[in-house]
């Protein structure tokens, strides 16, 4: 799973720090340029990792916490609209690999957690941040799973945008984020294989097996092509954050690259297993030997993005209220601890 | 310690090392948090050996954990930087030589 780095520039942002992030028509790196001494450029211009105790522009830092957390609560969200299949997947076949896949997106989350923590930014305010809306996710989450071929479409298109998203992340300049990467695209190649076998097995069943599958398919495509976040090539190059993140090596493609490459692999797949994409425009262009497709709705994603999609209210309610539930066990086991070391410390005494 | 007896609710952090199979060592493979060792080596298990990543798990308190200087730049790793005379490379022989 996955969420692009499309929120507000100054939401993770302290106030103390708000006037030290670049302006775009500053230079890059402008306002820590100083303080570094040029080591952070010279790490950044040979392609080396910054790791978490090096000095770092604190818009870097602001970057990446912004980034990684909103790929955490993605993580972390989007365990509902599978979960919420777990109870009614169709054999114990399917139901075993819908939890290992569930399970696989929360440990996604605690690496992307962790690696966030190491840029100085608390579990709690991270958690905090999510459930008081100040921080967002992937707006793929807010739609529903309103039938099992569902569950197929998103491991297939969500999690094969997410793949395509994520392998250059891999290489992204702040180790951490890098290496927690590295480990989750290990584990998600199997989450786009099963729900593209899902898909695969309705496609060749009965007539209200393929329509499902088709008519899932229908609603899952342009929400996945929105995943890639808004255009930001050409003239809207300067306008989001895509600039200052490819200088800095935590991007490496623009989202307008990434779209086109995740059209060009999943066409063909979607005509193999006999499904009809929903755009009229889709057609290979031999010229540019890409496909080209239709627009996007973008007052959709702004729209679902801001909090107004089918499931906003329900996903954080529902995150908010597990938090809740669970306090008792937190206290419990950290009482427990403190107790335990109560004894050893009186036993040692 | 407060890896062992929080002082406050929020859980300390646990730096995880994983022995992928018999003959490597542990290497690290990232961080939670969990009130106790206990939970550490549990939750530790659940997040980084789900696909049989490891034969053996260490946790160890991250506030336990002495790292040399703030920044991996400083003079500190500077003795070993003129000394190439410790590398076989440097040294002149004759081609002819064997096993050397």
């Amino acid at each position: 799973m996955y969420g692009n780095d499309y929120g507000p520039t100054d939401v993770a942002a302290p106030e103390s720090h708000k006037d030290r992030l670049p302006r775009r028509d500053e230079p890059l790196n402008a306002a820590d340029a100083a303080a570094l001494d040029g080591y952070f450029d010279e790490l950044i211009d040979a392609d080396q990792r910054i790791e978490p105790r090096d000095a770092m522009p604190e818009a870097y830092r602001q970057t990446l916490i912004r980034m990684m957390a909103q790929h955490a609560h993605s993580e972390i969200i989007g365990m509902q609209p599978e979960g919420n299949w777990i109870s009614r997947a169709p054999s114990l076949r399917r139901k075993a690999i819908l939890m290992a896949k569930v399970q696989d997106e929360a440990g996604h989350g605690l690496y992307l957690y962790s690696a966030a923590e190491t840029l100085g930014v608390s579990r709690e305010e991270l958690l905090d941040r999510l459930h008081t809306g100040r921080q967002k996710y992937s707006s793929i989450f807010n739609y529903p799973t309103v039938t099992w071929a569902d569950v197929g479409a998103i491991g297939w298109l969500v999690d094969g945008a997410a793949i395509m998203n994520q392998v250059p992340l891999c290489r992204c300049s702040y180790g951490p984020y890098a290496r927690a990467m590295n480990r989750a695209c290990k584990e998600e190649s199997f989450h786009q294989r099963q729900g593209f076998e899902i898909l695969w097995t309705l496609a060749r069943g009965t007539e209200a097996q393929q329509a499902m599958a088709q008519d899932a398919a229908n609603r899952w495509w342009w929400p996945a092509l929105m995943m890639f976040g808004p255009p930001d090539t050409g003239e809207l190059a300067q306008q989001g954050h895509t600039a200052q993140s490819m200088a800095w090596g935590i991007k490496r493609f623009s989202n307008d690259e990434l779209r086109q490459k995740f059209v060009d692999m999943t066409v063909p797949q979607a005509e193999r297993i006999g499904l009809t994409l929903p755009d009229p425009d889709l057609r290979w262009n031999a010229e540019r030997g890409h496909y080209d497709f239709g627009p996007i709705d973008w007052d959709e994603f702004w729209r679902v993005l801001k909090g107004d999609g089918p499931c906003n209210a329900q996903r954080l309610e529902h995150r908010v209220s597990a938090h809740e539930e669970g306090a008792w066990v937190r206290e419990a086991a950290t009482a427990y601890a403190r107790k335990q070391a109560e004894r050893t410390q009186a036993g040692a005494a | 310690m407060s890896a062992s007896a929080p002082e406050s609710d929020a859980w300390p952090l646990w730096e995880v090392f994983v022995r992928a199979k018999r003959g490597l060592s542990h290497t690290h493979v990232g961080s939670l948090h969990a009130p106790d060792a206990a939970l550490a080596l549990h939750n530790a298990r659940d997040l980084y050996t789900r696909r049989q990543e490891g034969v053996s798990i260490w946790v160890v308190p991250a506030s336990a954990i002495t790292a040399s200087s703030p920044e991996e730049r400083d003079a500190f790793f500077d003795p070993a930087g003129d000394k190439v005379y410790r590398h076989p490379t440097f040294y002149e022989v004759p081609e002819d030589v064997e096993y050397l």
